[in-house]
């Protein structure tokens, strides 16, 4: 039970990341990565709604009618993210405006359904609410890493602190634009699973 | 009972929706003083920031500042005379979509790229102890991708800017984002509107101004890359400066006076 705990938990990390490895909720990990304060925020957003998603489905997983299940689970995600998207208005305002309709679409991101589908209506409510909180911080950690690279390299700050001074403002550091645009995102999250796949050779796919 | 029968299908699917709907509505109705209160606080901020009455990040207490050195009122853009309602509550962009509170432009007219225009509008006197010593208009236009949203504010003779700022914006990052740059921004502090005839004058040119040219002081850099950006900047001050925008009102305070 502990290790299948530690799985759910801590597997989505690097051995079954759900970006890296499944390919998941790269739409949002190109649009809010320009700035960690973003980053942080919708990273914990996600693990909010990733983990009581599935442990809703999880919860009543033995009465949805199979036929409609999707809908089921969308019910439960939407609510769910829109309960966020309030909270974030009523208390972290500039934050909420930064990630405008990002937060909103979290219902589209296919890591919190595809969890629930996959995970949650065959796992107990602990188990699945695990599993959540995993896929959450496997998505956070790729987050991160991205924005850590664009902030740097695009602005020449991390958490809006001024690292490098900008030769717009007298300093020596040309920002570089690119970053700052969503394409530098797609080299950055291929150049993780690059390095990830270069440590862990099960995770490459076999050639066609 | 199986759970794929209709009557625990309607049963699931209807009990689902009623503790959905509870919890969202819940949410949405004790957080609405909140969010009311930010997007309030939002704006002021927005208006202290481009004044240049508050650094943009400074911690400061907005609403007492607010308070102190800012007077709110309406006016109507096509007489330039005061007008009776809440500044605070005016919602410009509702105001726009509505007929009944605003005029369309014609394509001469509209500089801005904003199609209509509401027919009053609120805009924010600077006070500085019992003084009036500026005011602030609200304006919005065009860029490239995106209508930008942000305050001009001039100083006392009416003519000399003293502060610009966009709090809304969807251009690109680096290039017509530049607009946020606060090197920028401070670059169209002390220049001129408006020429000696009294006519708009202010304009962003393409490269850099010529600092001894005879018109250097009615011009700003261009940002380089953000060629359509900058221009769609330099229209809507045009726009709201020129009569269809708050000329009208502008020429009443030269002649009866800021107070």
């Amino acid at each position: 039970m502990a290790s299948a705990a530690r799985t759910a938990l801590f597997g989505p990390l690097f051995d079954n990341n759900p970006i890296a490895l499944q390919v998941l909720g790269i739409c949002s990990a190109l649009a809010v990565t320009t700035k960690m304060d973003t980053v942080i925020v919708m990273s914990l957003a996600v693990v909010f709604v990733t983990a009581f998603s599935n442990a809703s489905v999880a919860l009543i997983r033995n009465h949805i009618p199979s036929n409609i299940r999707i809908i089921v689970q969308m019910t439960i995600i939407a609510s769910l993210v829109i309960l966020v998207d309030q909270f974030l208005k009523a208390y972290a305002y500039d934050i909420s405006k930064q990630l405008s309709v990002f937060v909103g679409l979290i219902i589209t991101n296919c890591i919190v359904m595809g969890r629930a589908e996959a995970y949650a209506m065959k796992n107990s409510v602990g188990l699945s609410f695990l599993d959540g909180v995993g896929n959450g911080l496997g998505y956070s950690l790729i987050l991160i890493v991205v924005g850590v690279f664009r902030e740097l390299f695009g602005s020449g700050s991390l958490f809006g602190v001024q690292l490098f001074a900008l030769n717009t403002e007298g300093g020596w550091y040309n920002a570089n634009g690119l970053m700052l645009l969503p394409p530098s995102a797609f080299f950055i999250i291929g150049l993780f699973i690059w390095v990830l796949r270069s440590f862990k050779k099960d995770q490459i796919e076999e050639g066609v | 009972m199986s759970n794929d029968s209709t009557t625990k299908v309607l049963a699931v699917a209807a009990g689902l929706c009623v503790v959905c709907s509870v919890l969202v509505s819940t949410a949405a109705v004790s957080l609405r003083p909140a969010q009311e209160a930010n997007k309030v606080l939002d704006r002021k901020s927005n208006i202290l920031v481009a004044a240049g009455i508050v650094e943009d990040g400074a911690e400061v207490d907005v609403d007492s500042v607010f308070e102190e050195k800012i007077e709110a009122k309406l006016v109507d853009l096509t007489t330039g005379e005061y007008v009776e309602g809440d500044p605070d509550t005016f919602d410009d962009r509702e105001a726009a979509k509505d007929p009944s509170t605003s005029i369309e432009l014609t394509r001469n007219q509209d500089l801005g790229g904003i199609k209509r225009r509401t027919n009053v509008a609120p805009i924010y006197l600077i006070k500085d102890g019992g003084e009036t010593t500026g005011v602030i208009l609200p304006i919005h236009g065009k860029g490239l991708w995106s209508t930008l949203y942000g305050f001009l504010a001039l100083g006392d003779d009416l003519e000399t800017i003293r502060g610009l700022g966009f709090y809304e914006h969807g251009e690109t990052p680096g290039l017509g984002g530049e607009v946020d740059n606060p090197k920028w921004k401070s670059s169209w502090v002390g220049k001129k509107a408006f020429d000696n005839e009294g006519d708009v004058a202010i304009e962003v040119i393409k490269g850099s101004v010529n600092p001894s040219s005879e018109s250097s002081k009615y011009q700003i850099d261009g940002l380089s890359g953000a060629t359509i950006t900058a221009r769609g900047v330099s229209n809507t001050v045009q726009f709201w400066l020129g009569d269809d925008g708050f000329g009208k009102y502008l020429e009443r305070l030269k002649t009866d006076g800021l107070g």
